[in-house]
């Protein structure tokens, strides 16, 4: 008993000291309502502007519809256009004026049916249709030209059947898309976006307020009281780590029920994966304000080091698969990209324990890590 | 007082010695830019390659093989596993172990055979629905090439109609080549912003504005001290860019450099006027900070840099007319793929130029009010 009391009254002090540390953290948070604007009203707005905005479902995409001799025939094809929800056809009488409005961008596409069309599909039976589209975003042209296919198929087989014949190509393909059948693309993106927006929330909440201590020189101030290193960075990690699970709740609501995603999985598996992924977002805002210890500088590394990476390395819109070998390893340094795998996967397969519990451990590696740096950056020694 | 040249350059060279003498902000303007344009110009592809995907073959007949091989030889699709049984298709593509299983049933090569037609099952993994769109067009193009050559030997029937799709200015549709030039705009962007938001904060933070102020330097003659500098790492940066986007990416570039170089001063003299209109606003390094993030990640994500601006609902798409990064994209693809000159890209010059007068002239006033 006797030589238990001081590691007792030791645990006492540290929770005493704790909690300290915890009350001159909150009180600077609801003084300066920046930080709560940043947790809360930051992911309202991103997700909400973002929700809208970034999508890759093309929809009445502008084309360029020449028909140099209205036949019954090709006055029916390009009435097929106009049925399509994905087209708004505009009418050319001649190539030449179709080309110039592709030229200025007016349309996506022209679709050419040639003065012999009528005769050609009457006669030879291999009537040609000319598609032009503009290929620079390549990603849309794609989508177009699939669209532009599905259209031509469509009215083939109502020609065929309308004069009772029937096509069929020797080898059929039977698609089906798992998890999402109607592809759209907003069920993989909003999930994505989650990702995103809490990457930037974590690293913002935590990187300015450790360089901020130490530019003002109240770090050296902490560190004479005896507050343990330990305590000081806890002390500064709870409260955020409270209002960006608060951030994160917020968005989850609005993904399930202004984005109308689906979420198949569990919330446990969700909020905890979340968790692990917040902790480790505020690990390495941490880490960077006490490497940088200068404000300009800690800005500066997380503007660079956690936006566009994970808008860009964490597979949230570009499949890593298909990025280069050195980059696909380059992607295993960025948590979002765990983060991702979890998201989509929780909302749109459900709690499929392989990918969750995989992609969870690198996280508790990633937290583990940074933790250990931030501490050891922070001795208490000044040098 | 009238505005000196001399006063401005005197200002324009401390600026620069003050960003470039100090390590750290010289390495941050120097070395994660072009660091992003290796990273992100391999990273940033919608396109696939080296698809991982299963097969379950349950026919084993020689079309059925024929079709595979076709699969294999096209060099998008890497075999990773073949599977015995239906049982064994859930968890290969709920596990992320490939993303596509295709199934040719019992009956594939005996229905060819009789003339009847044979399917071909696909089952694509959906989490990226746009991944999963463009696996689809290359199945299809496979399964259509299968067919074109099965019609040709048979001498059966083909389709009476035939569409002939020819995509402009980028014929092997590689997005590499629509995001490669994009970066530019987006990597100018942030170093501009980094270079002129937190600026004067820094200054009034150091305690080094109070002796700028008592220096004969007018307030415009201080604001233009902080644009030109970051107008000319921007060029600086800007060339080096586009040089390797060129020359190491292997992207065309087929338009006018005069239009080209016009849209790029325009597209600084905005975001330099953002950027310093953040930072007459700011008190403290913390929120010129704050405002930079929140105008960069909006500007880039609502951009058309990744995903189209024609996708959006219609107020969001009028939202971006004040987003200079959005005309500055059309511009550089323009000039790069579609060979545009400076008649074709009138529309994109005077909303930029517009929003740089209007942010230049709003630091202006925010920046002398401050002083007084």
């Amino acid at each position: 008993m006797a030589e238990n009391r001081p590691r007792r009254v030791e645990k006492h002090a540290s929770l005493m000291r704790l909690r300290g540390m915890l009350r001159k953290e909150m009180l600077q948070i609801f003084r300066d309502p920046s930080s709560i604007a940043i947790a809360f009203v930051l992911p309202l707005v991103l997700l909400f502007l973002f929700g809208y905005g970034v999508s890759l479902d093309a929809e009445h995409v502008p084309v360029a519809l020449v028909v140099e001799t209205p036949t019954a025939e090709a006055v029916s094809f390009a009435a097929a256009f106009d049925q399509s929800e994905y087209f708004s056809p505009v009418r050319f009488d001649a190539f030449p004026e179709a080309e110039q409005a592709m030229m200025q961008g007016d349309v996506d596409g022209i679709v050419w049916l040639r003065s012999n069309f009528g005769s050609a599909l009457l006669s030879s039976g291999d009537a040609p249709v000319g598609v032009m589209i503009n290929g620079v975003d390549a990603n849309t042209a794609r989508i177009v030209s699939g669209y532009t296919e599905g259209v031509w198929a469509t009215w083939m087989a109502k020609r065929m059947e309308a004069r009772g014949l029937s096509f069929e190509p020797p080898v059929r393909l039977q698609s089906r898309v798992w998890f999402n059948a109607e592809l759209r693309s907003r069920n993989f993106l909003i999930p994505g976006l989650i990702a995103v927006i809490m990457t930037l929330i974590g690293a913002l909440l935590t990187a300015m307020v450790v360089a901020r201590e130490w530019e003002r020189g109240t770090m050296e101030a902490l560190l004479v009281t005896p507050v343990e290193v330990h305590e000081i960075l806890l002390g500064k990690l709870l409260p955020y780590f409270m209002l960006g699970m608060g951030g994160l709740v917020l968005s989850v609501g609005m993904a399930i029920f202004l984005f109308d995603v689906p979420l198949r999985g569990s919330f446990a598996v969700l909020f905890g994966g979340s968790a692990l992924f917040l902790l480790a977002a505020l690990g390495m805002g941490l880490t960077i304000s006490t490497v940088a210890r200068n404000q300009f500088v800690a800005g500066q590394i997380a503007i660079i080091a956690t936006f566009l990476p994970a808008f860009i390395l964490s597979g949230f819109i570009f499949d890593i698969h298909s990025m280069p070998v050195a980059v696909q390893v380059l992607t295993h340094l960025i948590a979002a990209r765990y983060y991702v795998a979890i998201l989509q996967t929780v909302f749109l397969a459900g709690d499929i324990w392989p990918v969750v519990l995989s992609n969870a451990a690198v996280l508790v590696l990633f937290c583990l890590f940074f933790f250990n740096v931030a501490r050891r950056r922070t001795s208490k020694r000044l040098d | 007082m009238a505005i000196s040249f001399q006063r401005i350059a005197a200002l324009v060279i401390k600026e620069l010695l003050a960003l470039l003498k100090d390590k750290k902000s010289r390495v941050i303007i120097i070395v994660p830019p072009l660091l992003q344009l290796m990273v992100f110009g391999y990273a940033a592809t919608y396109d696939l390659n080296r698809v991982a995907y299963a097969v379950l073959n349950e026919d084993r007949g020689i079309h059925g093989r024929a079709l595979l091989a076709r699969l294999d030889s096209s060099g998008t699709f890497h075999r990773v596993a073949d599977l015995t049984g239906d049982s064994e298709i859930e968890p290969v593509i709920n596990n992320k172990e490939v993303l596509a299983v295709v199934r040719l049933p019992s009956d594939f090569s005996r229905n060819l055979d009789r003339g009847l037609p044979a399917d071909l099952q696909v089952n694509v993994d959906g989490r990226n629905s746009n991944s999963a769109m463009v696996l689809l067009g290359y199945f299809n193009t496979i399964v259509q090439s299968f067919n074109t050559q099965w019609i040709a030997e048979h001498g059966s029937r083909g389709p009476p109609a035939r569409l002939v799709v020819r995509p402009w200015f980028n014929p092997n549709l590689m997005s590499r080549w629509f995001i490669i030039p994009g970066i530019v705009g987006l990597l100018v962007l942030v170093v501009t912003m980094l270079v002129t938001a937190l600026s004067v904060a820094r200054e009034r933070e150091a305690g080094t504005f109070d002796q700028l102020l008592v220096t004969p330097l007018h307030p415009t003659e201080i604001l233009m001290g902080k644009a030109i500098p970051a107008v000319l790492i921007g060029l600086v940066e800007s060339a080096v860019i586009m040089l390797l986007i060129v020359f190491w990416f292997h992207v065309p570039f087929r338009g006018s450099v005069t239009a080209l170089y016009i849209g790029m001063l325009l597209f600084l003299l905005s975001t330099i006027g953002i950027g310093l209109m953040i930072s007459s606003l700011a008190v403290t390094q913390q929120q010129g900070l704050l405002g930079a993030f929140l105008f960069l990640v909006p500007a880039i994500v609502l951009s058309g840099f990744t995903t189209p601006i024609a996708n959006m609902p219609v107020y969001l798409q009028h939202l971006t007319l004040i987003n200079p990064l959005r005309y500055f994209l059309i511009i550089v693809r323009g000039t790069f793929l579609e060979g545009a000159d400076v008649r074709m890209l009138w529309p994109q010059y005077w909303p930029m130029a517009c929003i740089g007068l209007f942010c230049l002239a709003a630091a202006g006033i925010l920046f002398r009010r401050r002083m007084h």
